[in-house]
């Protein structure tokens, strides 16, 4: 399937540019006219997808996170949020509730949350090389979509 | 400020505002903490009418309040969810553990 439209962003690994990111995908979004929760979703999966890259990937330096958008002609956004940071050594149980490699001011609750709110989570990792987390979910069609 | 408390008498209602996401919830959670520490509530009351988003980073600020409560002895409700929040919350399963008014 080819996407009927397509932009990315590219930023800093500072924790200011987790609110830009929520809104560069809701502003993304908005052409499709979804409703309220489908861009409250949108931003709470994008949320926990960027904010992984600024805790864990680069833990103690700045690098660099992109977040690339897609549209597709079935009404479906993809978002694939991408590191080149310290990577993930387990996949299968990094996405499992509660685990956490993180300090205290983590739940190790991000990867439920991303699934629970979007219809598809896959994610790539290298140690060492780097992470790629690519969020699917299909929103309603209303008459107000631009596209 | 993304913290106002009010009360005494070991009776503590905190009003969160903002984006609780991991770059606002350090803030947030050291000043509840703090507040916490300084009251020694019985009764922690946190209104989360103000909050415009939160994530993962907003649970570990309910669940750090939550213990520290505990810890005296003391119980923590939480009131005026907005729908966002109250879906995150949902979906980590923290409604089973945190009384939701
Ligand atoms: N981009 C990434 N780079 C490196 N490691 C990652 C990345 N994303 C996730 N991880 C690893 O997967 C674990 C689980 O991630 P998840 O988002 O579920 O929980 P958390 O970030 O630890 O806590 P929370 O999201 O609740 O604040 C992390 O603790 C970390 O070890
Ligand atoms: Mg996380």
């Amino acid at each position: 399937m080819k996407p009927i439209n397509e932009a990315a962003v590219s930023f800093l690994s500072r924790s200011a540019n987790e609110g830009f990111a929520r809104t560069a995908a809701a502003c993304f979004a908005a052409q499709l006219d979804p409703t309220l929760e489908e861009v409250n979703d949108i931003k709470t999966a994008v949320s926990e997808a960027v904010t992984n890259c600024i805790v864990h990937a680069y833990p103690d330096r700045l690098g660099r996170v992109s977040m690339r958008l897609r549209l597709f002609e079935d009404n479906s956004l993809e978002i694939q949020v991408k590191d080149w940071g310290v990577g993930i050594d387990d996949v299968d149980q990094a996405r499992q509730p509660m685990f956490t490699t993180g300090s205290a001011e983590r739940s190790g609750m991000g990867f439920t949350i991303m699934e629970s709110f979007m219809d598809a989570v896959k994610v790539r990792s290298r140690p060492g090389k780097g992470t790629v987390v690519t969020l699917r979910r299909k929103l309603s069609r209303r008459l107000g979509a631009a596209v | 400020m993304p913290v106002t408390c009010t009360g005494g008498g070991r009776v503590l209602r905190a009003a969160l505002s903002g984006e609780v996401d991991h770059h606002g919830a350090r803030a947030i959670m050291e000043e509840l903490s703090r507040q916490i520490d300084l009251e020694l509530p019985r009764e922690l009351t946190l209104d989360l009418a103000g909050v415009t988003f939160m994530d993962s980073s907003g649970i570990a600020v309910l669940l750090r309040a939550y213990r520290q409560v505990g810890e005296l002895g003391g119980s923590l409700t939480v009131v005026h969810v907005p729908d966002q929040a109250a879906r995150v919350l949902r979906a980590a399963g923290v409604d089973r553990l945190i009384k939701f008014a």
